[in-house]
C-alpha cells in the first residue's frame, strides 16, 4: 500500500516494528511503524487497544451527578472532566454561574494545567531526553556551573548535586530502578552531556517534591482531595473573608495559602522548568522531527473565560480556533453545535454506524462495538502480531473538524496565541523569548521538541494567569460579591422536558468536549470527545492520518529494537488513553515489548 | 514519636467503574460507615490518582491499602502483603489496572526518603473486571467485612483505635453521593441500554495467561 495524504507519502512495504504497550502513559496504546532501508519511518499505525463505555454508564442518571462519574474515568484529567461535565449541563439547562464561580473554576483549571505539564515533563517525558545512568558519571562541579548559567534558582551548589548523585547511585545499586526501569540507557539518540543529565535528574526529584504543593489549591476550593467536589451552577464552597479558623467557609487565611502556592508555582516554572527545557532543547535543536500535523492543521476550543458565561473566542484567555492545510493566516471559528463541524468517523475503528462513509456529530453519537480484523492482519484475534490498517484497527474513533484531521494540545494553543498577538501579547512574547534563547526559527516549533517547549511555555502562561485570576477573585469579594453558586434551576421541576448542551475545556493534553441530551430530567445520551481521540485517531474514509501517526512520519530511528524516537514523539503529546479507550492490559505485560519483523 | 501528620493512612485504590476494581474504595467506605477510627487515622478514597496520592503517603507513619489484585487465585481470595513485600509484590505481576501508577508512587516516596515505616496491602482476587459500569461480584463483595477485620487487627497491633461505630460518622462521606454503592448500583442502566462486553483479545489473553 502506498499513497499520499496531507503532504505525507505513506508506504507500508518496509520492515515492521511493533511497540506495545507504549509505556509511561495513562492507559494502553500500541504503535506499529514501517521502516525503509535507512530506518526512516514511512508508515505509522497508532491504536488504542480497549473499548470503553462511559456513554452507557451515564444513561438514565441524574445530569447533576454526571461530573462525579466523569471524574472517575481516569486518574489524570480528573478535574477537567468534571468541569467539562458541569459546563455541558449548565449549557443544556441555561444556567448562568456567578463571577466568583467562574474565577474559582479558572484558578482550579489553570492549577491542574500547570501541575499536569510539570508532572508530564519531569515524570513521564524527561526520560526520553535525559539519560539517568549517564547522570551518575557527571562532575557535580560542572553541573553546578551549568545550572547557575541558566537560572538563579538557589539549589545549585556542587555539594547539592553531589548529594543527589549519591542518592541516585544508592537507589540504582539497590536494584530498584523503579520509575527509571523502562529506559534505553546509552542509546545514541540521547544527546545530553552527563552534567545536563544530572541537573535534569535533580530537578526530576525537586519537581516530585514540589508538585504536591500545587494540588493543595484543589483541596481548598474543592473541599476534598483527591476527588474534589463540583457543582452544577457554580462551585461547592462558600467564602467568608471575615471568618476565622479552618473549618466552614473559605476565609482570608485559606485564600492567602492559595496565593502563596500560586507564587511558588510561578517561581518554580520560571526558574526550573522553563530553563531546563531551554537547556535540554539546546542539545536537541538539530533533532526537529515529529512535527506531524502541527504546522498544518490544528485546533483549540479555548478556555479560561474572562467574564462568566461567555464562551466566545474574544472572552477566552486560552485561544480558540482552527487552522487547516497550513494556512496560518486564517483562523476559523468553531461551533460545537453545528452538525457539520465536529464529527466522529468509524471506518477504521471497531464500531458500527449505519452509514460509515459519514461521520456523526456527538449529539447523535453512537457507540456500538464491532470488533473484526482486516484480511491482512498477522496473528490471531487474541494475539495480533501485525494490524491491518486498511481495515478497522483501533478502539479510538476518528473525530474530524469539517472533515480535517487536526492536532490538539499545548502546541496548538500556543501557536494560535502566537498568531493573534493583539489578543495574546504575552503568549507572543514568551514564544519569541524561548525561540531567541534557543536561537531557533519559528518553524522549529512544529516538532516534537516544539511540542514539549510549548507545554513549558504554557505552564508559565497558566501560572501567570492564575495570579491575575486570583487578584480578580479578591477584588470581587472585597467589592461585596460573595456569591459562588446559582441554584435557581437546581430542581428538576424547573427544567424543560428535553434539552441538549455542550461543555468544553482545554484539558492539559488538548480540546475536550462533552455533549449531553437530557430527557424527562434524566441523561438520554452523553458523548465525550477527548483530546487523545483527536490526536490518536486512526484513519478516516479519505485515508487521512491522525496527529500521532503524522508525527512519526519521516523520522529516522537509530536502533530499530530500541524505538526511543517513537516513544519520545508519542510522549510529547502527553497521551491519555484511559478516557479515549477503556484500559485493560494482559497479565504481566508491564515492560514495553518491541518486535521487529 | 514521628514528624508525620498522620499515624495511619487507610487508602482504598482502584476504579469503581470497573466492577471488582471498586473493591478498595468500597472497603474504605465500609470502614468509615461501620468503624470508629482514631483522630490521627486518615481514611481516603484514592481512586486511580497516582502521584496525587504522594503527599498523603509521605505524611503517614503507617499505611494500609485495600485493592483488587489479579494473582490468578480463586475469585474472592484475600491476599495480604506486608512492608517491603508491598511494592515488590506489585512488581512481580500485574496486580491491578493502575498498579504501575501506585508502585511508582511508593518508589517516589522512597526516593524522597518518606516511605511509611509500616505498610500492609489487603487485596482481593478479582472475579470480574470487564464489566464497565458494573459493581462488585458476590465473591468479592463478601470479602469486604473480612478485609476490614484484617485491617482492624493491624490497627490494634499498632495500638490504634478501631471500634464498632455507635453513632453515624460526623465527617463528610469519602465519595460523592451518586457514586456510593447503593446509588451507583441502583442507577445503572439496563443491559439492553448498555453494551457490556470487552475486548475479545484481552479477555482471551487473560484466560490464557
Amino acid at each position: 500500500m502506498a499513497y499520499e495524504t496531507q503532504g505525507f507519502k505513506i508506504d507500508n512495504s518496509g520492515k515492521r516494528v511493533v511497540v506495545d504497550p507504549v509505556c509511561r502513559i495513562e492507559g494502553h496504546m500500541r504503535v506499529e511503524v514501517n521502516l525503509d532501508s535507512h530506518n526512516v519511518i514511512t508508515n505509522a499505525v497508532s491504536t488504542g487497544t480497549m473499548w470503553r463505555g462511559l456513554e452507557v454508564i451515564l444513561k438514565g442518571r441524574d445530569p447533576r451527578d454526571a461530573w462525579a462519574f466523569t471524574e472517575r474515568i481516569c486518574g489524570v484529567c480528573t478535574g477537567t472532566h468534571a468541569l467539562t461535565s458541569v459546563r455541558a449541563v449548565e449549557d443544556a439547562l441555561g444556567i448562568q454561574i456567578p463571577e466568583n464561580a467562574n474565577t474559582i473554576r479558572n484558578i482550579m483549571q489553570l492549577n491542574l494545567q500547570v501541575h499536569d505539564h510539570l508532572v508530564h515533563f519531569y515524570h513521564l517525558h524527561a526520560l526520553d531526553w535525559v539519560d539517568v545512568v549517564s547522570a551518575l558519571a557527571a562532575d557535580p562541579k560542572k553541573t553546578s556551573t551549568l545550572a547557575q548559567s541558566i537560572s538563579d534558582w538557589p539549589m545549585s551548589s556542587p555539594g547539592y548535586f553531589r548529594d543527589v548523585q549519591n542518592r541516585l547511585k544508592k537507589f540504582v545499586e539497590s536494584g530498584q530502578l523503579g520509575p527509571f526501569t523502562n529506559g534505553y540507557w546509552g542509546n545514541p539518540a540521547y544527546k545530553l552531556p552527563p552534567e545536563a543529565n544530572l541537573m535534569a535528574v535533580t530537578h526530576y526529584l525537586e519537581a516530585l517534591d514540589f508538585q504536591k504543593e500545587i494540588v493543595k489549591v484543589h483541596t481548598i476550593f474543592g473541599g476534598k482531595n483527591p476527588h474534589p467536589n463540583w457543582l452544577v451552577g457554580g462551585v461547592p464552597c462558600a467564602i467568608n473573608l471575615d471568618q476565622v479558623g479552618a473549618v466552614g467557609a473559605i476565609n482570608m487565611e485559606r485564600l492567602n495559602l492559595v496565593k502563596s502556592i500560586i507564587d511558588r508555582t510561578q517561581e518554580f516554572v520560571e526558574k526550573v522548568y522553563l530553563p531546563d527545557i531551554i537547556a535540554i532543547g539546546g542539545f536537541y535543536k538539530d533533532w526537529l522531527y515529529g512535527g506531524g500535523l502541527s504546522g498544518k492543521s490544528f485546533m483549540s476550543y479555548g478556555d479560561v473565560p474572562q467574564k462568566a458565561n461567555d464562551y466566545t473566542a474574544p472572552n477566552l484567555l486560552l485561544p480558540r480556533g482552527v487552522v487547516i492545510n497550513g494556512d496560518l493566516g486564517r483562523i476559523h471559528e468553531i461551533d460545537l453545535r453545528d452538525p457539520e463541524q465536529v464529527q466522529e468517523f468509524v471506518t477504521h475503528s471497531w464500531y458500527k454506524y449505519p452509514d460509515e462513509a459519514r461521520g456523526l456529530h456527538p449529539w447523535d453519537g453512537v457507540t456500538e462495538p464491532d470488533f473484526a480484523l482486516g484480511a491482512n492482519t498477522k496473528g490471531t484475534r487474541t494475539r495480533i502480531e501485525q494490524l491491518d490498517e486498511g481495515a478497522k484497527y483501533s478502539w479510538i474513533k476518528s473525530p474530524r473538524w469539517r472533515g480535517n484531521a487536526v492536532e490538539v494540545g499545548p502546541l496548538s494553543r500556543m501557536v494560535l496565541g502566537y498568531l493573534q498577538p493583539k489578543q495574546y501579547p504575552e503568549i507572543r512574547d514568551m514564544v519569541e523569548r524561548a525561540l531567541h534563547q534557543l536561537d531557533a526559527p519559528v518553524g522549529a516549533l512544529f516538532s516534537t521538541l516544539g511540542r514539549t517547549a510549548a507545554r513549558a511555555i504554557e505552564a508559565l502562561y497558566a501560572a501567570n494567569l492564575q495570579q491575575t485570576q486570583f487578584d480578580k477573585l479578591i477584588a470581587n469579594l472585597k467589592a461585596g460579591d460573595s456569591s459562588t453558586a446559582n441554584i435557581d434551576k437546581w430542581e428538576p421541576s424547573t427544567w424543560p422536558s428535553e434539552a441538549k448542551g455542550v461543555g468544553f475545556t482545554e484539558a492539559p493534553r488538548g480540546a475536550l468536549g462533552h455533549w449531553i441530551r437530557i430527557k424527562d430530567t434524566r441523561i438520554d445520551n452523553y458523548q465525550c470527545v477527548v483530546p487523545t481521540t483527536w490526536n490518536g485517531s486512526p484513519r478516516d474514509p479519505k485515508g487521512q492520518i491522525g496527529a500521532f501517526e503524522a508525527s512519526l512520519m519521516n523520522t529516522p530511528v537509530a536502533k530499530a529494537d530500541q524505538p526511543l524516537e517513537i516513544l519520545r514523539t508519542i510522549h510529547s503529546f502527553d497521551p491519555c488513553l484511559a478516557c479515549s479507550t477503556h484500559v485493560m492490559s494482559p497479565d504481566g505485560q508491564e515492560l514495553t515489548q518491541v518486535k521487529v519483523r | 514519636m514521628t514528624d508525620k501528620t498522620h499515624e495511619l493512612l487507610v487508602l482504598g485504590i482502584g476504579n469503581l467503574l470497573w466492577a471488582d476494581e471498586g473493591f478498595g474504595v468500597r472497603c474504605v467506605e465500609a470502614l468509615q460507615a461501620g468503624w470508629q477510627t482514631g483522630p490521627r487515622t486518615l481514611l481516603m478514597d484514592g481512586g486511580t490518582q497516582g502521584l496525587y496520592l504522594l503527599p498523603y503517603i509521605e505524611e503517614a507513619r503507617r499505611l494500609i491499602v485495600f485493592d483488587a489484585v489479579d494473582y490468578g487465585r480463586a475469585p474472592g481470595e484475600l491476599v495480604v502483603a506486608v512492608d517491603r513485600e508491598v511494592p515488590r509484590f506489585m512488581g512481580v505481576k500485574k496486580m491491578s489496572l493502575h498498579q504501575t501508577g501506585f508502585q511508582e508512587v511508593l518508589m517516589a516516596a522512597e526516593l524522597l526518603g518518606r516511605l511509611p515505616e509500616s505498610m500492609v496491602l489487603i487485596g482481593v482476587q478479582a472475579e470480574q473486571l470487564e464489566d464497565y459500569g458494573g459493581s462488585l461480584r458476590d465473591s468479592v463483595r463478601a470479602q469486604i467485612d473480612p478485609a476490614l477485620l484484617i485491617a482492624r487487627d493491624w490497627m490494634r497491633r499498632w495500638g490504634l483505635d478501631c471500634l464498632p461505630r455507635s453513632a453515624p460518622p460526623d465527617g463528610p462521606a469519602l465519595t460523592a453521593a451518586a457514586l456510593q454503592l447503593a446509588a451507583y448500583e441502583g442507577g445503572r442502566p439496563s443491559a439492553e441500554a448498555a453494551c457490556r462486553f470487552g475486548d475479545a483479545r484481552v479477555l482471551a489473553g487473560r484466560a490464557a495467561g
